[in-house]
Order: C-alpha cells, then sequence, then structure tokens
C-alpha cells in the first residue's frame, strides 16, 4: 500500500456519493400513486372465495377459526336450503368476522380450509379510525359475484348441490 | 449622528436575520434532499413543489410538540443554554460583506451591517461563544449522555480553534489586514484558495470540526451518547439548537468563501468584464450565494461518504497533524510574503517567492500525510 493511498480511498469514497447523486436513478417507491407489486406468497388481506358458478366456498366448518393462533376469526354457520342457497352442502356461514387487529397473518386459516375458501391476498393498505372497523364483516370479505344472475342466497333445483366439499381431482396434489 | 444611519443598520441586520433564518430552514431541505439522492433515495418531496415547503411544516410540527424540561436540570441555564447558541450564530454574520454598495436615493448603502477594521478578530472571538452554550446544555441537562457530549464539544472546540485561528492568520497575511472588505478586494487577482492551497483546506477540515458536522460530529454522535448535549431537548428548545447548528454552517461557509474563495468577487478571470462585480452591484450577493452552496454541498457530501472518526483519533488529528500543518502553512505563507517585499524576484513576469508559497505547502501537506500513513501502519503493526 503506497503512502498515499488513504487520501486516495477518501476521495475515492466521495466520488462513489457524488456518482450516486448524480446518475444513480432512485429506488424510492412514490407510494399512494405508485404501487409495488407484491410476491406471489404474500399474505395480505384475507378475500373469501367463489366457485365460477357464484356459490361460496366457505361452509362455515370453523376450522380456520379453530387454527388460528390469535384467535382472531369468528364463525357462526347456519342451514342451507335449496330455496336460499349459500354454497353447496348443508350449511353456510352466515357470520364470518376477522378482527384484523388481531390476525397476524400467519396464513394457517388458509391451510386448514378444507374448501380453499379463505385466502390471503394482495391487498396490505388496511387501515381503521377505530377498533370496530378492524373486525372485517363477511361482506366486506366476500369476493363480488363474476355476473348477476350468480348471487347468494338463490334458488337451486334440489339434490345438485349435496357435496359440501369438492371432489378432489388428483389426491396426490 | 444621523437618524437615517440608525434605520439603515436596523434595516440591515433585520435583513440579515431574515436571510440566515430562510437559509437555515432551507438548508435543512437542501441536505435532506442531497444526503437522500447520494443515498438513492427522494427525500421529502411532498409538501409542496419538490418539497419546498417542508421547512415550514417542520416548523410547524416543533412548535407544537409538547416541551419537556426534565425535573432534575438546572433550569435556568437549562433554558437559557439553546439561546446561548443561537445567538452567536446570528451575529456572527454581521461583519460578512454581503457585495460592495448600491445607491438609493443618492445615498451609499454597503451591503454589509458593519465594517470593522477587526473583523477577523470579531468572527474568531464569537465564533467560539457559541460552544458555551452546547457546553452548558449538556451540564445541565444532569444526564451523562448530554455531559459526555458538552465536554467532547468544548474539547473538540479548543483544539480546533487553533488551526482555525491560523487559518484566519492565513487570510490576514496574504489580504494585509484584518478587515474582511479588504481581504475580499485582495482577492481580486487570485483568489486565496489558489494562492494557498493548503491553508483553505485546512480552513474547510476544521471548520467541519467547529460546526460539529459530520466526520466531526463527536458531540451528537448518534450511537454512542444517544445525540449527547440535546439528548434532554425537545419541541422548540431542541429547534433552537438545530437553527444555531445550520445557520453556523452557512455562516461558516460565508466565512470560508470571504476568506479563501474571494469572497463576493467573482472568479479572478472575469474581473474586467461584464460579469464584474465592480460593473454590477446586485451579481456579488449571487456570486455569494453560489460559492455558499457549493460549500455547503461539500459540507453535506462529506457527511454522506465519511463516517465518524474515533474521538481519540479526532483529537489526535487536531493536535498533531492540523496545528503543526497550519503553523507551517503560515510561516511559509508569511515568508513568502516577506521575501517578495523584500527582493521583488520574478521570472518571465511572474513573482517566484508567492509562487513558491503554495508548491511548498503543498509538499508540506504531503509529508504530513505521509507521516500519518507511517504513524497508521506502527499502529497496525502492533509496535505502538
Amino acid at each position: 500500500m503506497g503512502v498515499f493511498d488513504p487520501v486516495l480511498e477518501l476521495g475515492r469514497g466521495l466520488m462513489e456519493t457524488l456518482r450516486s447523486f448524480w446518475f444513480e436513478p432512485t429506488v424510492t417507491y412514490q407510494y399512494p400513486e405508485q404501487k409495488r407489486e407484491v410476491r406471489p406468497r404474500f399474505r395480505g388481506r384475507h378475500v373469501l372465495k367463489r366457485y365460477e358458478n357464484g356459490l361460496e366456498k366457505c361452509i362455515g366448518c370453523s376450522l380456520c377459526a379453530a387454527a388460528c393462533p390469535a384467535d382472531a376469526i369468528f364463525v357462526e354457520a347456519s342451514e342451507n336450503t335449496d330455496e336460499k342457497r349459500f354454497s353447496p352442502g348443508d350449511r353456510y356461514a352466515s357470520t364470518y368476522e376477522i378482527n384484523m387487529l388481531r390476525c397476524i397473518y400467519c396464513g394457517f386459516c388458509e391451510d386448514a380450509c378444507p374448501t380453499e375458501a379463505i385466502v390471503l391476498g394482495d391487498n396490505y393498505e388496511l387501515s381503521f379510525l377505530n377498533r370496530r372497523d378492524a373486525v372485517y364483516t363477511k361482506d366486506l370479505l366476500l369476493e363480488s359475484v363474476p355476473t348477476a344472475d350468480t348471487l347468494t342466497p338463490r334458488k337451486v333445483e334440489s339434490g345438485v348441490y349435496t357435496r359440501s366439499v369438492p371432489e378432489m381431482k388428483d389426491p396426490t396434489d | 449622528m444621523d437618524w437615517t444611519i440608525w434605520v439603515e443598520w436596523v434595516v440591515k441586520g433585520f435583513v440579515l436575520c431574515l436571510i440566515l433564518l430562510t437559509g437555515f430552514a432551507y438548508l435543512t431541505l437542501y441536505e435532506r434532499r442531497a444526503l437522500a439522492r447520494m443515498q438513492v433515495r427522494v427525500g421529502p418531496n411532498r409538501a409542496g413543489y419538490q418539497g419546498l415547503l417542508q421547512p415550514i411544516a417542520d416548523a410547524v410540527k416543533l412548535i407544537f410538540k409538547e416541551e419537556l424540561t426534565p425535573a432534575k436540570v438546572y433550569k435556568l441555564v437549562f433554558v437559557l443554554a439553546p439561546v446561548l447558541t443561537v445567538v452567536p450564530s446570528l451575529v456572527l454574520a454581521a461583519v460578512i460583506p454581503l457585495g460592495t454598495s448600491f445607491t438609493l436615493g443618492g445615498r451609499v448603502i454597503t451591503l454589509y451591517v458593519a465594517n470593522l477594521n477587526v473583523g477577523v478578530l470579531y468572527l474568531t472571538s464569537i465564533a467560539s461563544i457559541a460552544v458555551y452554550g452546547i457546553t452548558l446544555a449538556g451540564w445541565s441537562s444532569n444526564n451523562k449522555y448530554a455531559m459526555l457530549g458538552g465536554i467532547r464539544a468544548s474539547a473538540q472546540m479548543i483544539s480546533y480553534e487553533l488551526s482555525l485561528g491560523l487559518c484566519f492568520a492565513i487570510a490576514i497575511v496574504m489580504g494585509n489586514s484584518m478587515n474582511l472588505v479588504d481581504i475580499v478586494n485582495a482577492q481580486k487577482d487570485m483568489w486565496f484558495a489558489v494562492a494557498q492551497p493548503v491553508g483553505a483546506l485546512i480552513f474547510l477540515i476544521v471548520t467541519l470540526a467547529e460546526v460539529n458536522r459530520a466526520p466531526f460530529d463527536m458531540p451528537e454522535a448518534e450511537q454512542e451518547l444517544t445525540a449527547g448535549f440535546h439528548a434532554e431537548y425537545s419541541g422548540m428548545k431542541f429547534a433552537l439548537f438545530f437553527m444555531a447548528e445550520y445557520q453556523k454552517m452557512i455562516v461558516i461557509s460565508m466565512i470560508a468563501a470571504t476568506l479563501f474563495f474571494g469572497g463576493y468577487r467573482e472568479f479572478w478571470f472575469l474581473k474586467d468584464t461584464i460579469f464584474s462585480v465592480d460593473r454590477y452591484w446586485f451579481l456579488a450577493p449571487i456570486y455569494l450565494l453560489l460559492k455558499v452552496v457549493v460549500l455547503l454541498f461539500f459540507m453535506i457530501w462529506v457527511r454522506a461518504t465519511w463516517p465518524r472518526i474515533r474521538y481519540d483519533r479526532l483529537m489526535a488529528f487536531g493536535w498533531k497533524v492540523l496545528l503543526p500543518l497550519s503553523l507551517v502553512t503560515v510561516f511559509i505563507t508569511a515568508t513568502g510574503i516577506l521575501l517578495n517585499d523584500l527582493y521583488h524576484v520574478t521570472i518571465i513576469g511572474m513573482p517566484v517567492y508567492i509562487l513558491a508559497i503554495p508548491v511548498i505547502s503543498i509538499a508540506c501537506a504531503m509529508v504530513a500525510v505521509s507521516l500519518i500513513f507511517r504513524s497508521l501502519r506502527r499502529k497496525s503493526d502492533g509496535r505502538i
């Protein structure tokens, strides 16, 4: 190492910051206007999914509530009838609430769900002004219907939707 | 005495204070934006166009912040300390010439508040008063970290003040006056920074220590002293310390520009063109502003680049390197000017002794660098 190397190194440091000052583009996202893509396995706000025919996937089994380590989920089930059908099978979730202040976004509810009804989505912009608003109710969580004629509850012919858990195509999947 | 002169003084003093206060507000924005760009960020750009209203938002936030006074502080001194820190930084600017003069209603108005014939002495004395505020703040806070910060500030100030004084001496010798206006006018043909680059460099380093900026910001080292002397301050009292630091940065840059970079004067090679301040008086403040902005950029740049140096090395650097080196540069400068006055030797029209000043000074600086290098290598070899 030469005698003047320390001084040159100081100068090199200065040049490095000057280079980034002039030439390097910033890495900042201008947040509210410019949002960042989430990762494929990102765990954001929950979404209650529907089948393609518009029926709710959730059957009110409360397995998500049982799996929840933070005890954030509350499910109350009611009976389906063919006159007023919400989901396939016998029962549907008449109340489904998640307290977003308790939720730790661990994704255990997703894993526990037998019908893949609850999924942690992409939305991370959760804010509320009081504790009451932190409890997300079913109508907030439920996905919107694909078309207008597939609303729930709806009248269906009897004997079609008897199976609450869909048949697995490939059991090893 | 004519009463209009009082009006003139009051107006000029008021305008100067306004300049410094606005300068402080926008320097914080300037620093945050420049620092952010160096760290590949954007910096505050939300309040107003490109964040231009950010200082106002900051001020409002600080004013409405709760002000805490810890139970066991020495209250009088605790309240007085921020004021003691701010006032010198404002008063310091009084003697700095911002420009030449202009005529208003048949009256010549000079662009400086006071034309002191011992302006440089005034600067040295006022600049060191500011450290009282910092030390007293550290002491009255009744907090170990704050105390350490205050002590560090005073120790650092004493160590670096000497080299600062010697740098002032270089400018005094070269300008052949203690009056700052004369010093600026003496740089008409050549900036002192060109004639004595080592002196200018030492001055820039020392001013960093003087205003407690990185890499010499030991009194407020966040990691070890939790913000040091102003650890116990909040709200507007903290804002006053902040203000003092940034105003001192501005004023010190103005002083550096005045002493070594031609003050309000244009580049020396523009002296007979239309860009000369002798032609248009309003160019002078603009030139000074540009120089100050560049010097402030240097301070921010250094902060973004270099890490804080260890405290014992800071003291060693001040006493063992800067002080001898500045002594040598003062000696070389004075000798060169004296020899030039006695025997005006010229080679192809250039005064030999004057030209020898920067050459020999740079050689001395190189010797100093090599000595530091050798001492550091000895230490790393474990021989000391």
